[in-house]
């Protein structure tokens, strides 16, 4: 009789158990850690691990997923994290189809979404959806600005043009030309090469046929090497930009020599230690790449985990704002409350930059989050004047 | 276009052609004698590269414990059918290869790996890391299926292909990996030049091709080979072991697997998804030569190497597109000649 | 035919599918997995007629869904059309891609055609990621939801019915599709093409039918997906979509409808607790899903090759009690009989082959021979092993092409003509090999013989409005049957009957299609002496009846008693022609048969040896 009195009290002891345990707030990730953008979500995904599981004495739960890439499978993990597992905010996706995807998820549940991938379109025109959706990423355009002052800087006219034959390549593009156009740098030659490609030959021969004075090539992880080499061994002589997705050390490693003089916009973390202690972002991004090297090993820093990470200090900055409201985790009020208390964070200075976000701009960045950046000696020099 | 550039393109066209005609006279091996279209001989040529890229960087690849992983299954495998049939004649090889072998090459990588290891003592370790995996494969996975219908191992095929994609990403990293070249320089040949470690691919794969075909039109084992794939029960009849003919022919896939993979490391990035798209284009050149023909199937590959590189300089962001929609006609035509049997199952 | 108690539960399965959603308690999750599972099911039971059941295997059914996705992502987006005109819009431009493609790559045989698939499923998927209008690689976004009589789809609970009901129909269809006159013809394309052929089935055309069925269930599964997930993009319409639902057919059971949703669901739902599991259970940053997931695969494909629906069906029919012998069930019900062909009158020469000649390369097959076959009489064509008979068979009905010679049938000549067209005049064959298709039942075997006699086409079967006809066709296999004394074995699984009850099967089958001339190839071989005695019974009640017969045999007592005229082959050469009481007596016979007769030997003993040597 106590036997079966003991194992009743313990079932509904278990039956219970959800709802205590659900005063924790539980933030759902879906990163993109198998798959074409692996060299993105695993270093994403490393990143979220180092987020604390506890904050102001408010516990923390963060559930990351692996969607392979596929926007089908980011779209079914959201739902799942944000019916299932009830989860108070979503981050993700790694790339942009996922995250266009992602959006109807966030403002059918009403969840707010950060994602993680680079295209201003998640965030912008501002309408219903969108009111839900924020990002961390500098937006391409910002990063093309960057370039494009660097580029009129060094008197380039002509752009060659060759990037990944998906959505990275194609949002690059657009931004390059729009950026372009604003300096008065046109992109003369466009080229497409797919991530696994093994040669880049017909690509490399066409663009330096067209003599440009300058080449940008819109590459993510150590595929980006691969266009840089090929041009070099061609003879190209004109100056050859890359994107922040070429800002990893593993790059170089595959790069070697024919990388030396490369020239890309990045965020502030790369080169976190050669900025001058007067920079608003240098303590942040410091602790970034500390924690992150700490786990990882040294010269492990991805800027791709700071977007995460990014992500994860918009949540905390926002967590105390929203609990102030009197309102519980895991409800409709709560994820309302996240909602506004993020779209109000003013000045967080995170490892990317200094977010300022409001009911307009959901991504919250100006220019302190994009640094000039040089290889010199197969190593990451900070440019302040460019 | 002018004739230097077609030029330039026919020689990127070739290399690229016999990275891939590698593979498909792989493929067209391993589907001669065991009828199994062997999509994840990619991941051996992956497999390979990324072992040495590691080795020569002075890591332990992940490869050296996957081995015995493999090992110890097929051990575990042959106990329980020796346990069943009361036979256990075979039992001292098997603890050679799949368990002695295995751990003697754990113990001698990580004694010896380190930057300072000189290039062909690498080489040889990758392949005697690799090479050991087909035969293992096989009897863990296909030797159960033997009787299958081609489509069932097919998609057994894919699901191998998952599993060692995914082996790879954790033990090589998301991030692509190149090699020194062991052949260096440059070599005036027409009116192009060569670098030394391309020369050495399109030597290899002519070379493989005259081995392939002597191999299995003179000698006696390539014809009890051939005989396992007309008719196993016939084979089997005239004492020719089936068990051992897929071991190996595994065996060769793997070893021309690792070595391709040596091969193009130095010459391009390798990824560790690599293996499926130059697979797949090695799986074309296989099946212009109808599954059958090695010279066929190098030329088939040749052509989707050429006319990739054209059609990337044509038209690169449509590169795919044009590549698999010529190869169509290329089919049609190959199937008008070919004669198909219904009894093929 | 669904045995009484199957439909039970099919009625359960569907009225569980129906409460699901109602249910508030229902997880919200469990809906959304559902209507993944519905997509899926759609594609992949199209996919499972077309390689299941068909044999054709194809990589591209992926891009055909991504046809009929993007047709109403954007029409629906940039001219805000209504989603069910876009759903007809896009059925009828992916019908009509499937028809092309179809026409092109299903000339592909054997291994060409897989690749074929790829090739155009590839360069679909790079199309879709490169034109501007549709998004490059970012895709459309913003599509509206369905809206049904003025309420709008956009919940997952809402849709979710128009999904399942959509699975449902396609279920049901695709069943009365396989069951029907052409889903037989279907069946038979993977391992009979060769003998549909001669049963008068155009090979061809079926394949292209059953292609852009399966291109149809895909767009369909196109349009739900992108008005459920209002956004589509290039990548679920790829390579690796092609192969998941490949995966989906082959491990949950080629060649039935119900196998595609046992395989569709079981497919994502480890996919799904994989993800959940394995964090737990392996406590690692690295992931292991996509290893986990290819080695379940491997093994369950190792314990079930044949895919996990034919294991699940059989446990459900042990414990409902169908399993056993099918012998003795009831025939089925009475329908009027179809219309037969005029025979000719006795004497008339049905058959004229003349200086028929095959080589194959050197070698001299059939070597310039002469026959001809009355009406109303039954010619034996006999030799030893090799002499050329099966391919003079042949060459005679079409299967395989002279190299020189002419063949007329009923006056008309028909060398030349391809083995379909010649079965369209009247000409019934049996196969040296037995040539049946195993998992069919031996009355279905047999209404395949009688495909030409009636006209039901895809959509009547489909819709199952045929039913009336179907009762004629089995009706008329069943009489054929009963007529050659397999009338207790009609619902057997035709690969379970003894080699010598499926040769009968095959003069069943030939029977069905109302012959005028009979072409039986060993139709002896393997028969007891009585089920000789029988089948000599039925031949000669068939003569009587006017029917024409040629046959080829080994059995010399057979082939005597029975034939009225002989005609001896060896070496591919005509030998001698005439009575058998003649042939009987021929030294040239006897010297090809015995290798001669010893001169000094006395005449009755020569006799009785010659007679002896034949029996």
């Amino acid at each position: 009789m106590l036997k079966r009195l003991s194992a009743t009290a313990a079932a509904l002891a278990f039956l219970g158990l959800p709802f205590a345990v659900h005063a924790q707030v539980k933030v759902g990730v879906t990163l993109s850690s198998t798959g074409p953008a692996a060299s993105l979500g695993i270093p994403e995904r490393n990143a979220a691990l180092l987020l604390p599981k506890e904050a102001d004495g408010q516990k923390i739960e963060w559930i990351v997923l692996d969607d392979a890439t596929d926007p089908t499978a980011a779209v079914r993990n959201a739902r799942k994290l944000a019916t299932d597992d009830n989860v108070d905010v979503l981050i993700g996706t790694s790339a942009v189809p996922g995250s266009l995807a992602m959006l109807d998820v966030a403002s059918e549940f009403k969840v707010p979404m950060i994602s993680v991938a680079a295209s201003a379109q998640i965030v912008s025109p501002m309408d219903d959806k969108r009111r839900w959706a924020f990002k961390t990423p500098q937006n391409d355009a910002l990063m093309a600005g960057a370039l494009a002052d660097a580029m009129a800087k060094a008197k380039v006219k002509t752009l060659g043009f060759i990037g990944f034959s998906d959505a990275y390549g194609d949002s690059w593009l657009n931004a390059m030309q729009q950026a372009g156009a604003a300096k008065g740098i046109k992109v003369v030659a466009t080229e497409k090469y797919g991530r696994t490609d093994t040669s880049v030959t017909g690509q490399a021969l066409k663009l330096v046929s067209a003599r440009p004075d300058a080449i940008l090539i819109a590459g993510a992880g150590t595929p980006a090497a691969l266009p840089q080499k090929e041009l070099k061994s061609r003879g190209y002589a004109g100056l050859i930009y890359q994107t922040h997705g070429a800002a990893n050390n593993d790059v170089l490693r595959v790069c070697g020599k024919d990388c030396e003089g490369m020239l890309l916009p990045a965020g502030p973390l790369l080169v976190a230690a050669q900025l001058p202690d007067s920079n608003p972002v240098k303590k942040s991004a410091m602790a970034f790449v500390q924690a992150y090297e700490k786990a990882n090993g040294a010269g492990s820093t991805n800027t791709f985990g700071g977007h995460v990470w990014d992500a994860g200090q918009l949540v905390l900055a926002a967590l105390p704002t929203a609990l102030k409201t009197g309102a519980k985790p895991g409800t409709p009020e709560f994820r309302a409350a996240m909602r506004d208390a993020i779209e109000n964070v003013k000045n967080l200075s995170a490892s990317q930059g200094m977010f300022n976000m409001s009911p307009t701009d959901h991504s919250g960045f100006d220019e302190r989050s994009r640094v000039m950046v040089k290889v010199e000696g197969g190593k990451w020099v900070y440019q302040p004047d460019l | 276009m002018d004739v230097s550039i077609a030029l330039i393109l026919l020689q990127d066209g070739i290399v690229n052609g016999a990275i891939y005609a590698l593979l498909g006279m792989a493929l067209v091996l391993v589907f001669a004698v065991t009828r199994v279209i062997f999509i994840p001989q990619g991941e051996f040529v992956t497999f390979g590269a990324l072992t040495l890229a590691m080795l020569v960087d002075g890591r332990v690849p992940g490869t050296v414990y996957l081995l015995p992983l493999l090992g110890l299954l097929v051990l575990l495998l042959e106990l329980i059918k020796a346990l069943r049939s009361g036979v256990w004649s075979s039992l001292p090889k098997v603890l050679a290869s799949c368990v002695a072998l295995p751990l003697l090459l754990l113990w001698a990588t990580r004694a010896y790996a380190g930057p300072d290891t000189s290039l062909w003592v690498d080489m040889l370790l990758t392949l005697l890391l690799v090479a050991p995996m087909g035969p293992m494969v096989y009897r863990i996975v296909y030797t159960p299926l033997a009787e299958a219908s081609v489509l069932v191992l097919l998609i057994v095929s894919v699901a191998v292909h998952f599993t060692l994609t995914g082996l790879g990403l954790i033990f090589f990293g998301a991030e692509g990996w190149r090699t020194p070249a062991f052949v260096s320089g440059q070599l005036e040949l027409g009116f192009m030049s060569w670098s030394g470690q391309s020369l050495f691919v399109v030597g290899t794969c002519l070379v493989l091709i005259v081995a392939l075909w002597l191999f299995f039109g003179k000698t006696l084992y390539g014809r009890a080979l051939r005989a396992t794939a007309v008719n196993r029960r016939g084979a089997r009849l005239v004492g020719i072991s089936t068990g051992m003919s897929g071991g190996l022919t595994f065996t060769l896939a793997a070893a021309i697997g690792a070595v391709s993979g040596m091969l193009i490391a130095p010459i391009t990035t390798v990824y560790y998804d690599t293996g499926f798209l130059i697979g797949l284009k090695g799986f074309v050149g296989a099946i212009i030569g109808g599954l059958a023909s090695y010279p066929v199937a190098a030329a088939g590959s040749l052509l989707v190497g050429v006319l990739e590189s054209f059609s990337s300089f044509w038209a690169s962001a449509y590169k795919e597109v044009i590549v698999f929609t010529l190869i169509i006609p290329v089919l049609v035509w190959r199937s008008f000649h070919h004669r198909h049997t219904d009894d093929e199952e | 035919m669904i045995a009484a108690k199957n439909r039970i539960a099919l009625w359960v399965f569907v009225a569980v599918l129906a409460v699901l959603p109602l249910a508030g308690a229902t997880p919200e999750f469990w809906i959304t997995q559902l209507n993944y599972i519905g997509l899926a099911a759609l594609a992949a039971m199209g996919l499972m007629l077309l390689t299941g059941v068909a044999g054709l295997t194809s990589f591209g059914q992926a891009a055909f869904v991504g046809l009929g996705a993007y047709t109403t992502a954007y029409l629906t987006t940039k001219y805000g059309a209504s989603p069910w005109l876009a759903l007809l819009v896009g059925l009828l431009l992916t019908g009509g891609v499937a028809w092309l493609v179809g026409l092109i790559t299903l000339r592909l045989s054997g291994h060409y055609l897989p690749l074929g698939t790829i090739a155009w499923g590839l360069s679909l998927y790079y199309l879709f990621g490169n034109i501007e209008a549709l998004g490059e690689h970012n895709g459309i976004a913003g599509i509206e939801p369905i809206s049904f009589f003025g309420a709008s789809l956009l919940e997952g609970r809402h849709i979710y019915f128009l999904i399942w009901v959509c699975v449902l129909l396609a279920a049901w269809a695709s069943s009365n599709l396989l069951d029907s006159r052409p889903g037989r013809a279907i069946r038979a394309l993977k391992s009979g093409a060769n003998m549909a052929e001669s049963m008068g089935v155009d090979t061809g055309k079926y394949k292209i039918v059953v292609f852009v069925w399966a291109a149809l269930l895909a767009s369909l599964s196109g349009w739900l997906y992108a008005h459920m997930q209002r956004t589509v993009s290039p990548s679920p319409f790829g390579l690796h979509y092609g192969i998941e639902y490949l995966f989906m057919v082959v491990v949950g059971g080629s060649g039935s409808v119900w196998g595609a949703l046992l395989g569709a669901a079981l497919i994502l739902v480890i996919k799904d607790q994989l993800q959940n599991l394995l964090p737990a259970l392996l406590h690692t940053d690295a992931n292991f899903e996509l290893i986990v997931f290819g080695v379940l695969m491997i093994l369950m494909l190792q314990y079930a090759s044949n895919g996990l629906w034919p294991l699940l069906a059989g446990w459900w029919s042990r414990i409902i009690g169908t399993a056993g012998s099918r012998r003795g069930l009831a025939a089925p019900a009475q329908a009027a009989t179809l219309a037969q062909r005029a025979r000719p009158q006795a004497g008339v020469p049905v058959l004229e082959v003349k200086d028929l000649r095959k080589q194959f390369g050197g070698l001299v097959a059939v070597n310039d021979i002469s026959f001809s076959v009355r009406a109303g009489e039954i010619m034996g064509l006999i030799g030893p092993n090799g002499a050329g008979k099966s391919t003079t068979f042949n060459l005679v009905s079409g299967v395989t092409p002279a190299t020189r010679g002419e063949v007329r049938f009923m006056g008309e000549s028909i060398s030349g003509l391809s083995a379909r067209s010649i079965a369209t005049r009247g000409v019934g064959r049996t196969f040296q090999h037995v040539q049946l298709l195993p998992t069919m039942t031996v009355l279905e075997n047999v209404a395949l013989g009688a495909h030409l006699r009636s006209q039901v086409g895809v959509f009547a079967g489909a819709l199952h409005s045929d039913r009336a006809r179907e009762a004629q066709l089995l009706h008329e296999a069943a009489r054929q049957l009963r007529r050659v004394g397999l009338g207790d074995y009609l619902y057997e699984q035709a690969g379970n009957l003894a080699l010598g009850q499926q040769r009968i099967l095959e003069i069943a089958r030939a029977l069905a299609c109302d012959p005028v001339l009979l072409l039986l190839d060993e139709p002896a071989a393997g028969l007891r002496y009585k089920e000789k005695q029988e089948l000599a019974q039925v031949l000669e009640q068939l003569r009587d009846e006017g029917l024409s017969i040629l046959l080829v045999e080994h059995d010399m007592d057979f082939v005597m008693r029975l034939t009225n005229h002989l005609v001896v082959m060896d070496f591919g050469t005509k030998l001698a022609e005439g009575l058998p009481a003649e042939i009987r007596e021929n030294p040239v016979v006897l010297e090809a048969y015995l290798g001669g007769i010893d001169d000094d030997l006395p005449d009755d003993i020569r006799g009785a040896a010659a007679a002896g040597e034949g029996a």
